[in-house]
C-alpha cells in the first residue's frame, strides 16, 4: 500500500505548527480577533441563580430603563425548536419555565457593548418558586433512581459465584472528581446574518456540523443556509464539542431577531457557570482473588454524573465501561453503569471521555488489592495482563491484537529504572521516619490500553476537499478543527506526501461547513486518522489524473513516471508540478476532488453491550514519583517517563507536545483540581483564583517521553501512525497511585484507601492520618 | 470620556475613550491589535501581558489611564518586520506553544525575566513563569524554549 511508503517527503518529519510564525507574532486570528463591522452588538447570559425550580417571571423593566438601548431575548422569542440535544432531544438554549442547574442560560442581553451587556444583567431579576429538594450529588440521584436512559448491565462469565468461591474477597468504593476544561479562550461566537435568511456563525467549536444543526433548529432555517466556521480554538480538550452550540445558537438567535451581527464572549466566571465538565464518577466494587493476586472475579459499578440534561453522557458512560478492563484480562466479570441526573451543570466530553474514569477505577482496585496481599503492583499486573495464556477477549467481546504491553514493560524498565528507584523510595521513607521528618516518596508504574474509534458507530467518517491550482498552489480542507493539537499541520503534511510536494505548497484553510459537510466533531482522538485519511483520498484522486495526463505529455507509461520533490520525472525529462498542473487545466482535466473516509472493521450492539468498537488499540506506559508532606498533605510530583505508541508518528514534534500536554492535564484532574460547590448548589470555583489547574511548577522537573519506537500501525491506519490526543491522559494515573504509595508508607496507621481523587492536601492528609470524615 | 495618549508598539496612539476603559480593550479595541489576549479578565492568566517602560504588565487589570504617556511593547512589537525576536524564534523551534492563547503573554513574560536576567536557571524560569498560565503544553516545551531563547538573546 502505497501508505507505507518509506522514503517520506513530509510524513514523520517535525514540522512544526501550521500557524506557529503568526500566534508568535500576534498575527493568529481568533475569534474575539475578527474585525466587527460598526453594527456589531454584544451579548451577555442571564444565568439561572437556582439549582432547580420553576420561573414565575423575568423582570426586564430596571435593566431596561437603566439603559434604554437594550434588547432583552428569551425562551419565547424563539422561532424555531428551543433544543440543542446532541444526541437526545429536550436540552434547551434557554430555560423557559423551568430551570435545572445554576449557571443555566436564561435569556440574553443585547446592547452596543459588552460592558453595557454586561452592566444590563445585573439589573434583570428573576422570579422563582424554588424546588425544596434539588438533587445535587451522585448518592441522592442513585437513591431515588434519578437516571438518563436505562442503566447498562453486561457480564462476561459469573463474577459473582466466582467471587463467592475466591480465597479473598474485597469490597469496597471510592469516588473521583470533575474536572474543568479551562481552555484559555473562553466560549465565544460570532453571527453575522445576511440576505435570504443566511448567517455566517464563527465558533470557536470542535463541531462545526452541530453548531450548523444547532442554528438551524433553533432559528427553524434549513441547514444549507447556515454557514459555520472557526479557523482556530484557543484550546478544546472536549469542552467545545457539544457546549459550543448552545452559545452560537444564542449568538445567532441574537442576530436573527435584531438582524445585525451580535458577537457573545463569555467571560471566565460565565463560562465556568454555565458550560459542562469532566463527570465526576463514583465507583463500588466487590472482587474475588487469589493469594498472587489473579482476579477470579470482579463486579463493577460505576455512577456518573450527568447534570442537567444527557449530552454526551451514554458515549462517555460507554467508553469508561469498555475501559475498565484496561491492560487485564477479566473473564469473570460484570459491570453497570448509571448515568444520573442532577441539579448540576451537564457534564460533557473531555479528553479521555470516561476513558480516564474508566480506567482510575480498575487501578485503584489493583492498588487496592495489592496492599492487601502485601505484594508488588506489578507482579499483580503481571498475573492479569491480556496475554494468549491469560486470555485476549475483552469483557465486552472485542479481541485484543498486537499487545504491546510486554514491549513497553521491557523498554521501560531500561528508560525509567523502576526496579532500583523502588528501593531508593523506601530507603528514603525510611531514613524520614528515623529522623521523624515529614517527606514520603511513591513511586509507581502503569500500562495503558486506549481504544481508538468514536464509541457511536456512525461518528468514524471524516470528509475532505482538496483543489490544485494552476500555479501548483494546494487548498487543503477538511472536516477537523485546529484547536492547538496540530492536526491542520499533519493533515497537510499527509497532501505534500501525497503529491511529492513542498510542505509549503500546501494551504491549510479554516474549518466550515460550507467546503467540507456533515462532518464529525474533531475528538475521540481520531482528528489526524480520518480526516488525514480523508484528505488522503482526495490528493489521490487529483494524483491519478494529473499523472495519467503526465504519462500522455511524457509519452511513456504512468509506471515510469515519479512526483518528486515538487517534479514530475520521467526518466530524463521533468516538469514542475506547476506545469503539469497548468497543463492540466489547458487539456480540461480537473483539478478538484473530494475525499471521503469511513472507518473500517468497526461494529458495536448498545443493547447488548457487545462488539468491537475500537478500530485499534493503542499503548502507553508511565512511571511517577511522587513526594508528600505528611504534616501539610502537600504533594509534588518530582519526575514522570512516558512511553507511548504512536504508530509510525505523522509528526513526532507534534505528539510529544500531546503527550505532554495530556500528561499534565491528568495531573491536575487527578490533584490540584477541585470543583467545589457550595450546599444549595452553586459552583464556587469560577475563576483561577480558586480553581488551580496546574502551573509552572506543578510539572515534574524531571520529565522524560520516548514514543515505542518500530511499532507501525498494524491496522491500514494513515501512514500507519496512531492517534495520540487522548491516550497520554490516563498515564496521569501512575501518579495518583505513585500518592498512595506514598501514603502507604507514611506511617503505621496511614490508610491508602481512603484517597479519593483529586487527591488536594486535605485528602491527603485524612489518609494519612486514616481519617474517615473526608 | 478623555483622551489618552500613549507610545504603542513605537507609534504615538491617541484616543477618546472613557474614563474607566481598561488598558486592554484600549490596546484591542481602540487600537485593534489583537495579539495580546484576553483569558480571564481578572488578572491571573497572563494571557494579556505587555510590556509598560519596560515591565511585564497584566493589561486586563489596569486602566488606559494609568498608562498615560507610557511606551508600550505588545506581541506585535517584538519582531522586527518577519524577523522574529530571539525569544519568539526559541518558541517557534521548541514546539512552546499548541492552541496560541497563552503564547503572547508567555513571550513577553519571557523577554522580561531573560532581559532582567541574562543567566537564567531553570528553576527561575518556571519561578518567573508562574503569572502565565497554559493548558496545552504542560510546561515542558515552554520552559525548553525560555532556556533556548535565553541563550540566544545572550545569556
Ligand atoms: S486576561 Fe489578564 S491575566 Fe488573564
Ligand atoms: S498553548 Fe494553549 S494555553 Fe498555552
Amino acid at each position: 500500500m502505497a501508505l507505507d511508503n518509506k522514503n517520506n517527503m513530509s510524513v514523520g518529519k517535525s514540522h512544526y505548527q501550521d500557524s506557529s510564525f503568526r500566534q508568535l507574532t500576534g498575527r493568529a486570528e481568533y475569534i474575539d480577533d475578527i474585525p466587527l463591522s460598526e453594527n456589531t452588538l454584544h451579548g451577555a447570559l442571564i444565568l439561572s441563580e437556582i439549582p432547580s425550580g420553576m420561573i414565575t417571571s423575568i423582570e426586564t423593566e430596571k435593566a431596561k430603563k437603566f439603559d434604554p438601548s437594550i434588547t432583552v431575548i428569551t425562551a419565547k422569542d424563539i422561532p424555531g425548536r428551543n433544543d440543542i440535544a446532541p444526541i437526545f432531544a429536550d436540552e434547551p438554549i434557554f430555560a423557559e419555565k423551568e430551570v435545572t442547574y445554576v449557571g443555566q442560560p436564561i435569556g440574553l442581553i443585547v446592547a452596543s457593548s459588552m460592558e453595557r451587556a454586561r452592566a444590563a444583567v445585573n439589573e434583570v431579576k428573576i422570579v422563582y418558586k424554588k424546588d425544596k429538594t434539588p438533587i445535587l450529588d451522585l448518592d441522592l440521584a442513585f437513591k431515588k433512581k434519578n437516571f438518563f436512559l436505562k442503566p447498562i448491565h453486561f457480564e462476561r462469565g459469573k463474577a459473582n459465584e466466582q467471587i463467592r468461591q475466591a480465597p479473598h474477597k474485597l469490597e469496597g468504593s471510592f469516588s473521583m472528581g470533575g474536572q474543568d476544561h479551562f481552555y484559555l479562550e473562553t466560549h465565544i461566537a460570532l453571527a453575522i446574518p445576511h440576505e435570504n435568511s443566511e448567517f455566517t456563525i464563527w465558533s470557536s467549536t470542535q463541531h462545526p456540523t452541530e453548531v450548523q444543526h444547532g442554528v438551524s433548529n433553533v432559528l427553524n432555517i434549513p441547514a444549507a443556509k447556515i454557514s459555520s466556521k472557526v479557523r482556530r480554538l484557543g484550546g478544546g480538550f472536549g469542552g467545545k464539542e457539544s457546549q459550543s452550540t448552545i452559545y452560537a445558537a444564542i449568538a445567532a438567535l441574537g442576530a436573527y431577531i435584531l438582524d445585525k451581527p451580535v458577537k457573545l464572549r463569555l467571560n471566565r466566571k460565565d463560562d465556568m457557570a454555565s458550560s459542562g465538565k469532566r463527570h465526576d464518577f463514583e465507583v463500588k466494587y466487590s472482587v474475588g482473588f487469589n493469594k498472587k493476586g489473579k482476579i477470579k472475579g470482579l463486579d463493577i459499578t460505576l455512577l456518573s454524573n450527568a447534570g442537567n440534561v444527557c449530552d454526551l453522557s451514554a458515549p462517555v458512560m460507554s467508553r469508561a465501561l469498555t475501559h475498565l478492563d484496561n491492560c487485564y484480562s477479566f473473564k469473570d466479570f460484570t459491570a453497570r453503569g448509571y448515568i444520573c441526573k442532577t441539579n448540576t451543570v451537564s457534564n460533557t466530553a473531555f479528553r479521555g471521555f470516561g476513558g480516564p474514569q474508566g480506567m482510575l477505577a480498575i487501578e485503584t482496585i489493583l492498588e487496592r488489592v495489592s496492599r492487601f496481599l502485601e505484594i508488588d503492583l506489578d507482579e499483580l499486573r503481571h498475573e492479569n495482563y491480556y496475554s494468549l495464556k491469560n486470555g485476549i477477549k475483552t469483557p465486552y467481546g472485542q479481541i485484543v491484537k498486537n499487545i504491546k504491553i510486554e514491549k513497553m514493560i521491557n523498554e521501560m524498565e531500561t528508560f525509567a529504572g523502576l526496579e532500583k528507584r523502588k528501593l531508593l523510595v523506601e530507603k528514603f521513607n525510611r531514613s524520614q521516619i528515623n529522623k521523624n521528618q515529614p517527606y514520603r516518596k511513591g513511586i509507581a508504574f502503569m500500562p495503558a490500553k486506549f481504544g481508538i474509534s468514536f464509541n457511536k458507530v456512525s461518528l468514524n467518517q471524516a470528509g475532505a476537499l482538496v483543489h490544485v491550482y494552476t500555479d501548483g498552489s494546494v487548498r487543503l480542507n477538511h472536516g477537523g478543527t485546529e484547536m492547538g493539537q496540530g492536526l491542520f499541520i499533519k493533515v497537510a503534511q499527509v497532501v505534500s506526501e501525497c503529491f511529492n510536494i513542498p510542505i509549503d505548497y500546501v494551504h491549510i484553510s479554516g474549518t466550515n461547513t460550507d467546503e467540507v459537510p456533515n462532518t464529525s466533531a474533531t475528538a475521540a482522538s481520531s482528528g489526524s486518522d480520518i480526516n488525514g485519511m480523508a484528505a488522503w483520498k482526495a490528493a489521490t484522486v487529483i494524483k491519478r489524473r494529473m499523472l495519467k495526463h503526465a504519462s500522455k505529455v511524457f509519452q511513456k507509461p504512468p509506471s515510469s513516471i515519479e512526483f518528486k520533490n515538487g517534479l514530475i520525472l520521467s526518466g530524463n525529462k521533468s516538469m514542475t508540478f506547476k506545469e503539469l498542473a497548468f497543463s492540466c487545466w489547458e487539456n480540461r482535466i480537473s483539478l478538484s476532488s473530494t475525499g471521503f473516509y469511513k472507518t473500517p472493521k468497526i461494529s458495536w450492539d448498545q443493547e447488548k453491550f457487545k462488539g468491537s468498537p475500537y478500530f485499534y488499540f493503542t499503548w502507553g506506559a508511565a512511571v511517577s514519583e511522587a513526594i508528600i508532606d505528611i504534616d501539610t498533605g502537600e504533594s509534588r510530583i518530582l519526575r514522570a517517563d512516558i512511553i507511548q505508541d504512536c504508530g509510525s508518528s505523522l509528526n513526532p514534534l507534534i505528539d510529544r507536545g500531546q503527550i505532554e500536554g495530556g500528561f499534565i492535564q491528568g495531573i491536575g484532574w487527578l490533584t490540584c483540581e477541585e470543583l467545589y460547590y457550595s450546599p444549595d448548589g452553586k459552583l464556587l470555583t469560577l475563576g483561577p483564583s480558586t480553581y488551580k489547574i496546574p502551573g509552572s511548577r506543578d510539572v515534574p522537573p524531571e520529565f522524560n517521553i520516548k514514543l515505542l519506537e518500530n511499532t507501525p500501525n498494524e491496522e491500514k491506519t494513515i501512514f500507519r501512525s496512531k492517534a495520540v490526543g487522548e491516550p497520554p491522559l490516563l498515564l496521569s494515573i501512575s501518579h495518583f497511585l505513585a500518592l498512595k504509595n506514598a501514603i502507604s508508607m507514611a506511617s503505621e496507621t496511614s490508610n491508602a484507601d481512603l484517597l479519593n481523587a483529586p487527591a488536594t492536601p486535605s485528602k491527603i492528609l485524612a489518609a494519612v492520618h486514616n481519617d474517615h470524615s473526608m | 470620556m478623555g483622551e489618552i495618549s500613549l507610545k504603542l508598539n513605537g507609534k504615538l496612539e491617541t484616543k477618546d475613550v472613557a474614563d474607566n476603559t481598561l488598558l486592554i480593550d484600549f490596546i484591542r479595541e481602540h487600537v485593534g491589535l489583537t495579539g495580546t489576549h484576553v483569558g480571564c479578565d481578572t488578572s491571573q492568566c497572563g494571557a494579556c501581558v505587555i510590556h509598560l517602560d519596560g515591565v511585564s504588565v497584566k493589561a486586563c487589570t489596569m486602566l488606559a489611564k494609568q498608562a498615560e504617556g507610557s511606551e508600550i511593547v505588545t506581541i506585535e512589537g517584538l519582531a522586527d518586520g518577519d524577523e522574529l525576536h530571539p525569544m519568539q524564534q526559541a518558541f517557534h523551534e521548541n514546539h512552546g506553544l499548541q492552541c496560541g492563547f497563552c503564547t503572547p503573554g508567555m513571550v513577553m513574560s519571557a523577554v522580561e525575566m531573560v532581559t532582567k536576567n541574562k543567566n537564567i536557571s531553570e528553576d527561575e524560569i518556571r519561578k518567573g513563569l508562574e503569572g502565565n498560565i497554559c493548558r496545552c503544553t504542560g510546561y515542558h516545551n515552554i520552559v525548553q524554549s525560555v532556556k533556548a531563547g535565553a541563550a540566544k538573546m545572550g545569556g
